[in-house]
């Protein structure tokens, strides 16, 4: 393997890693921190694709003049929509079912049904694709390596991947914000008696993990064409992301992330894509039975 | 809180919802003979051959789903990928079948003959030269009958009590079901040449011999079909009577208990798991032969959660309502697509949403609140 | 007498946190032992490892002839060690006859459990039990139902049908009325008869109705051992606990 070619291959790993971060922080957030099972989450990430898509058509119509823009506000415009229903979700119908995970599971799933046809009867049954702003058409050759090229929609979103999870990273440690939400997960009789609006820290929280996995949505839209499935397909592998992680554990699910698509684009080197796909849930799997909490667990009292 | 506390706590958090009924089956001691005069006299005198023969497909999901009552009302594991073991099924008795066309019929024969190979044609689309090692025992009525009895119950116990043994429960044995139902369906789609991929298996033209198009023979299938349900159905409703029905409920509620009363809890789970497995194989193998078709439609996640929403309709501790789950959503499902098939999915996704929301027990719950039969009054 | 529970050594962390640290413990044979001491001194953990909950980091818990470190939950009960927690955990959807029927130690296998028939011999013992602990008018009533002292003596009345050699039982009062207190402390008495118990208390004046030998436990280690009297006059004692 050339260095070039295994760049490249690192880069292509990188690109899926964007996603799966994106994707399994926000599920991090509310599986790891809140325990709700959303199997409506990759639903959420369609969501947020198809908000970036409307955002193209309507800067393509009515505002072409600023048409290379739009990818920006298509981001902030796919976390303000799944932000929005993020929180209308909990108050409508999470909330309901804290402390009965499996009916959450089953719940959420139907949302997630009812989300895809939704998404059909919107934006039709077929893949759309959003046009590459001019800014981020092309590829970067670095000098020292003229073999290579690098998409530069993809470094792109492989920054704002980075940024997101620094954000979330200060968000949530370093805010006053985040010191709540990490009381009322923690002890929530304790929060409410200490004078901490629980209820509405559940639903922001909620929100915001729902609105990570909009801007999930956005990135996609860079990689691939979005479809009323596409979130279906997405959203196993951020299971086992999260749980690979150790659910507990934000930089686990960093890294776990990182290590689960540069896995994935090396086997692709040596066998069809989703096959794979296949080969390394299975590998997490197998992974899992020896460390059962994840990589990245502390030895708790029980 | 740490990761095994959260594991634990959701586990027993979840089966308490669930709990707080009698053991045993709620609809009462007449529920069995209601059911079989329903399905062997009532139904098949009012249907036409081909509306019997939907039911009878309905019916294989019933299988899965009596086991799904089983694991998750009674045991509070909730498997989200029986799809697998329905699967296994499914395809083990697609292969046999397929192996049979392909040696008998005759337009079979003038295939091979044209081809110069009796390779099954999905093999001679994909340009396979020899039949795979593993489809050669499938040659045989006696090997393929055991293996699908056997096969998915040996898989099933082994991933349960390897899983169970580690601690591993709650959601996170979920999501590993999840997780495998989805491999097994992006293996067998992948694997086009010796799977059927994204087709899968079908085209079978006789069962033993027997023409599937002969006059009355879906009617046969059906009733058969329908003996083995009730079979099935009274070995659930033995077993959760039994003490070791006790037992599984106990390790739902209490788990810890279980074990400081000195039971290998994760043995009683991977049991239980194990049996439901094999329910779902049935079901899979019978579907094969009523519908005519192995399909990878018929293992991945989809289909997998939807065999948990027919146990939920039912009402999760209600084993005969499991059957009623599957004939009424399967009877849904039919109705949406021979009417108005975009709506399908906003029915489906709205069930789930209300059967857990308002309806946790489903229809086994509204027959008992009909019955005036509250909770904590059940036989001793 | 000869010793039916050797722990040596004994210490358990958690990320740094030594809630057992260096602990030698004994217990004879048809023994009573009081173990208290302040909340966090690790009564409940040493019971957790006796019995196989907790893994301890490193030491040795011998029972009789076997080292129970290397055992897990079911093979230690099952080698006559038995529990009862400091929440009552009974099986709340199951009847008080059949909490006490699955706790019943034969049939702990799959196919025998399958296959169970309640003999009369077993329906003698649960009478008898459910006697014990004073709930043979509530045999059919689901152990959900039981008043918090009730259950109890449920999980008491659980370990009776196992007819283990040691009990371990973390707080069995709590909850319970002044009464039922008397009734409970006339029961261990009686029980104790033919086995050992360790009992886990906060309730000195109950302690004091039970106890032959106490352990003073704190902050993971032994603190004083002896009579009632004894450790009540012991300084260090009065210093963490007592006097407070």
């Amino acid at each position: 393997m050339t260095p070039e070619i295994f760049a490249m291959q690192a880069f292509n790993g990188l690109s899926l890693f964007t996603i799966l971060v994106l994707m399994a922080l926000g599920l991090a957030i509310v599986f790891g921190l809140m325990g709700v099972i959303n199997m409506a989450h990759g639903e959420l990430m369609a969501m947020g694709a198809y908000t970036t898509y409307a955002t193209s058509l309507f800067f393509e119509k009515h505002m072409p003049a600023l048409f290379d823009v739009y990818f920006l506000f298509g981001i902030v415009l796919a976390f303000a929509v799944t932000f929005a229903f993020g929180y209308a979700m909990e108050r409508g119908l999470i909330r309901f079912l804290y402390k009965r995970p499996f009916d959450t599971m089953l719940a959420t799933w139907g949302l997630s049904l009812v989300l895809q046809q939704v998404f059909r009867h919107g934006f039709g049954p077929k893949e759309v694709g959003v046009p590459t702003v001019s800014w981020l058409r092309g590829a970067w050759t670095p000098s020292f390596m003229p073999g290579a090229s690098f998409s530069q929609s993809r470094i792109f979103i492989i920054c704002l991947a980075l940024l997101v999870s620094f954000c979330v990273y200060l968000l949530l440690f370093k805010t006053r914000w985040g010191l709540r939400i990490r009381a009322v997960t923690q002890n929530r009789a304790m929060s409410g008696a200490a004078g901490i609006n629980t209820e509405r820290v559940d639903a922001l929280t909620f929100a915001l993990g729902c609105g990570l996995a909009g801007i999930a949505g956005s990135s996609f839209t860079m990689l691939a064409s979005t479809g009323p499935v596409t979130g279906q397909l997405y959203v196993v592998d951020t299971f086992i992301v999260v749980v690979f992680g150790g659910v507990e554990s934000l930089l686990g699910t960093f890294l776990s992330a990182f290590i689960i698509g540069e896995l994935q684009s090396t086997f692709e080197f040596l066998m069809t894509g989703s096959m794979a796909k296949a080969s390394i849930l299975l590998l997490v799997i197998v992974a899992l039975y020896f460390r059962p909490n994840g990589l990245f667990a502390s030895k708790v009292r029980r | 809180m740490g990761n095994g506390t959260i594991a634990a706590g959701t586990a027993s958090n979840g089966a308490a919802g669930a709990g707080k009924r009698s053991l045993g089956d709620r609809i009462g001691v007449l529920g069995v003979p209601i059911l079989a005069v329903l399905l062997l006299v009532v139904l098949p005198l009012a249907l036409s051959e081909f509306r019997l023969s939907l039911l009878a497909k309905y019916l294989c999901f019933a299988f899965p789903a009596i086991g799904i009552v089983l694991i998750w009302g009674y045991g509070g594991i909730l498997s989200l990928g029986q799809g697998i073991f329905f699967g296994l099924g499914n395809y083990m008795m697609a292969m046999f079948l397929k192996l049979e066309s392909t040696e008998s019929g005759s337009s079979a024969q003038a295939l091979s003959e044209f081809f110069g190979s009796n390779l099954p044609d999905f093999m001679v689309w994909n340009s396979v030269e020899k039949l795979p090692w593993w489809w050669e025992p499938f040659h045989s009525i006696w090997f393929t009958v055991p293996a699908i009895l056997i096969l998915p119950t040996a898989l099933a116990f082994v991933l349960a009590y390897v899983n169970f043994r580690k601690r591993v429960g709650g959601v996170y044995f979920s999501i590993i079901t999840l997780a495998l139902a989805a491999i097994m369906a992006i293996v067998i789609v992948g694997q086009q040449g010796v799977t059927g991929g994204i087709n899968g298996i079908t085209d079978f033209k006789s069962v033993l011999g027997i023409s599937l198009e002969a006059e009355g023979i879906r009617t046969k299938l059906y009733f058969f079909t329908v003996v083995l349900l009730l079979v099935a159905l009274l070995a659930a409703l033995f077993i959760v009577k039994t003490r070791l029905g006790k037992i599984v409920v106990a390790i739902r509620d209490r788990e810890d208990r279980v074990r400081f009363s000195g039971y290998d809890s994760a043995m009683f789970k991977a049991f239980i798991f194990a049996v439901a497995a094999l329910l779902a194989a049935v079901g899979g193998a019978l579907f094969t032969v009523q519908v005519g078709l192995a399909s990878p439609s018929l293992v991945g996640i989809v289909p997998s959660i939807e065999m948990v929403i027919y146990a939920a309709v039912g009402g999760r501790l209600s084993l005969i309502g499991a059957v009623y789950g599957a004939m009424l959503v399967g009877a849904a499902k039919t109705y949406f697509s021979e009417n108005f098939v975009e709506y399908w999915l906003y029915f489906i996704g709205s069930l789930f949403i209300v059967v857990t929301m308002f309806l946790s027990h489903g229809l086994g719950g509204l027959v008992d609140r009909l019955r005036g039969l509250g909770a904590g009054r059940g036989q001793p | 007498m000869s010793l039916i529970l050797q722990v040596e050594d004994l210490t358990v962390s958690f990320d740094g946190f030594k809630a057992v640290d260096g602990l030698n413990f004994y217990v004879d044979e048809n023994e009573l032992r009081c173990v208290i001491g302040p909340n966090g001194a690790g009564k409940t953990t040493l019971l957790d490892m006796i019995c196989g909950k907790t893994k301890p980091t490193t030491g040795t818990i011998k029972f009789k002839m076997l080292e129970l470190t290397s055992m897990i939950e079911y093979q230690i009960t099952r080698a006559g060690v038995g529990r009862k927690f400091q929440n009552p955990s009974t099986y709340e959807d199951l009847t008080v006859l059949e909490n006490l029927d699955i706790s019943y130690p034969k049939k702990r296998n799959v196919l025998g459990s399958l296959f169970f028939k309640r003999t009369k011999e077993i329906q003698d013992k649960i009478d008898q039990v459910a006697e014990q602990i004073f709930l043979k008018d509530q045999l059919y009533t689901k152990a959900g139902l039981l008043s918090h002292g009730q259950k109890q003596w449920l999980e008491v009345g659980m370990l009776l049908m196992q007819d283990p050699e040691l009990m371990l039982l973390d707080e069995p009062v709590a909850g319970m009325s002044p009464r039922e207190r008397e009734q409970t402390a006339e029961l261990l008495n009686r029980i104790s008869a033919g086995r050992s118990l360790v009992v886990i208390e906060h309730d000195m004046a109950f302690v004091r109705l039970i106890a032959r030998k106490v352990t003073v436990l704190h902050q993971g280690k032994l603190l004083a051992e002896g009579t009632m009297d004894e450790v009540q006059c012991d300084e260090r004692v009065i210093e963490v606990y007592l006097g407070h």
